[in-house]
Parts: structure tokens; sequence; C-alpha cells
């Protein structure tokens, strides 16, 4: 029938499923936060360098958001990112659509587990260093959904994130506090250190 | 402002054509059983003076001893509409007939309620999950579900 060659195949329906299926079994446990290494004071003195202090100004000053906005949150992320709060006074006025050029990712909103396959692609893509900031309750805990059977509770289960910034939506202010935070937490940052 | 058909007034009709086909009858729906449920919805859609041209929507409700199923019609020759029902009792495997074959717009509402409620339409091309994925267990919006 003519009707049958316009649905997708049911093969790669049953192979979607069985990837969703899979990460689920991995994502029972959350996924530590990178912040071991801001505890280590003594061991970042011994080793901080003018070149690290160098490169995490670059670092911290340009960061590049990736397009990924899976839900609501992402139009208090739009209204941060327009004249009113203005992100570029952080150098974050660029929002690249290609993963191969972020370094940052702001999870603006809830994510479903079929969702969650393509979020941790787009993840796993982004060259290193690459930071995440878990922006509103969804981001943070899975926020009102967070025993649903079909959302993710954190984004935390599938990928390490760096920063909280709570609210439901967070106001602009919060997420620029947020990224504030993301800034000072990248100057401590070592080269030798054992996270990133 | 269309016009909210009755169904008592519509079931004289489908009475008169399917004999024994309506359960029930009031001011505002008109439900008949399953079996005939895809012959009453044609004879709806074609019979000139009723002429549902256009399936608003469908949806399922969960009484715990059945499903119901409503459609809600419309004419947009008429601009009248018409709550249509159909109930099936079985828990294990409650079947309806498809409506796709009259309405396209029934493709995806009937796929979104065999997904979450778990209701099988025959005679639909392509009964699969569409909001959830291929695996996942159980229908969510029953009743039964947690």
């Amino acid at each position: 029938m003519e009707i049958e060659e316009v649905y997708s195949s049911r093969q790669l329906d049953e192979k979607e499923g069985r990837q969703i299926n899979e990460l689920i079994d991995r994502s029972q446990q959350p996924i530590p936060d990178p912040d071991r290494w801001l505890e280590e004071e003594l061991e970042r003195n011994i080793l901080l360098t003018s070149v690290d202090a160098i490169l995490n100004w670059a670092r911290r000053s340009s960061l590049w958001t990736v397009v990924a906005f899976p839900a609501c949150c992402a139009f208090e992320f739009i209204t941060t990112e327009a004249s009113r709060f203005d992100l570029s006074r952080f150098g974050m006025e660029i929002i690249r659509a290609s993963p191969r050029q972020a370094d940052l990712m702001i999870t603006a909103g809830t994510l479903t587990w079929k969702m969650a396959p393509q979020i941790k692609r787009i993840y796993d893509q982004m060259a290193e260093p690459k930071w995440v900031i878990a922006m509103g309750a969804c981001a943070v805990s899975g926020g009102i959904f967070a025993s649903s059977y079909s959302v993710v509770p954190g984004y935390n289960r599938i990928i390490p994130v760096d920063v909280y910034v709570p609210g439901c939506p967070p106001r602009p202010e919060a997420l620029i506090y947020g990224i504030r935070m993301l800034q000072e937490k990248i100057a401590r940052q070592s080269l030798i250190a054992e996270d990133k | 402002m269309t016009l909210a058909l009755s169904g008592s007034d519509i079931a004289k009709q489908i009475e008169e054509k399917f004999p024994g086909s309506v359960v029930e009858a009031t001011d505002q729906n008109l439900m008949v059983e399953a079996e005939s449920l895809f012959d009453i919805a044609g004879y709806l859609k074609d019979t000139p003076g009723l002429d549902f041209d256009y399936l608003t929507l469908i949806t399922a409700v969960d009484y715990l001893d059945c499903f119901e199923v409503v459609y809600n019609l419309t004419s947009i020759k008429h601009n009248h509409s018409l709550v249509l029902k159909a109930r099936c009792y079985s828990r294990q495997n409650p079947t309806l007939p498809s409506v796709v074959g009259l309405w396209r717009t029934a493709d995806f509402q009937e796929r979104e309620i065999y997904d979450l409620m778990g209701i099988s339409f025959e005679g639909h091309p392509n009964l699969k999950r569409i909001v959830l994925w291929e695996g996942f267990e159980g229908h969510p919006l029953r009743k039964d579900f947690l």
C-alpha cells in the first residue's frame, strides 16, 4: 500500500527503543559532580602556573553554548541572551549550532528518556574541555516530573553537571549568577588536575 | 457557533438504520456498540444532512470496569457537532474498529490511545507506539498502571 510507505519502519523504532532501555538501565545512579579538584587546595597551590591562569581566563571568558534546549526554560535562556540581560557581556553572545564548536551546555528544560540519547550524544560530541549548567528544577532533579515514567530525574543521570541553577524557570539573573559561578569554577581549574 | 446536535435525535436515525446498535443516547452524546462503530461512523460521515466530515479529536477514558473511547465529530458543511462514544469491556485485550479509513486524523490519535491506554484499533494501517518508545512496558494512562 502507498499509505504504509510514509510510516517509519518498525525495525528502526525497535532499535531506538532498545537504545533507550539500555540507557535507562545504565543511568540508575547520578553521575558524581566534577568538583573534587575544588577541594584540593594544597595540590593546586603547588601546581598553579601562569599558564593555568591565562588558559582559564581565556576559557571562562568565551563560553560558547551549544543549541540543546529541550523544553520551556529555553525561553528564559533566550531572554537572558537578548538585549535586556545581554549575555554577551560575559563573552557568550554566540550560540553554536554545532557541538564541535561549543564548550558549554545549558540544559534548559525537562528531559524525557526518549530524548536523552540525543542529548547525551550532543554532549559526547562536544570537544573537551566542556561544562554543563543544569538550568531549572527539571534539569536539577526532574522537578515536578521526578517520579514520572518518562522523565529523566535530573541531567546528572546521563551527563556530569558542573553548576545547578534552581527555579521553575530560573530568572535570567539566576542563570547569569550560575554562569558567574561556573566562571569562578573554571578559574580554579588546573591543567594537571584529575578531573578535566 | 457550532450547534451541538442532540444524541437522542440522531439515535432515532441510527436505530432505524442499524437496529440494536445504540447503547445510550442523551442530549450530550450518543453511545453505540463497538461492533457497529465503524458502520455508524461511516453513516454519520456520508449521510446528507449529517455530513460529519471532520473528526475534531478522539480520546479515551478508563473507568476500570471498561474503556470508553470518545469521538468528537464536526460537520464543517452544516456547522454542527456530535459526541460519539463506544465502550470495550476487556482489560487484557480491548479492541475497537479503527476509523482511519474514514478520517485520516484518527491515525496519530488512535496510535496515541494505543500507546497510553492500550486499546487496539483493528484495521489501523500502522498501529504502534507514538509517544513512548518501543519496549516500554505497560500503558501509563491506565488507572492501574502504578
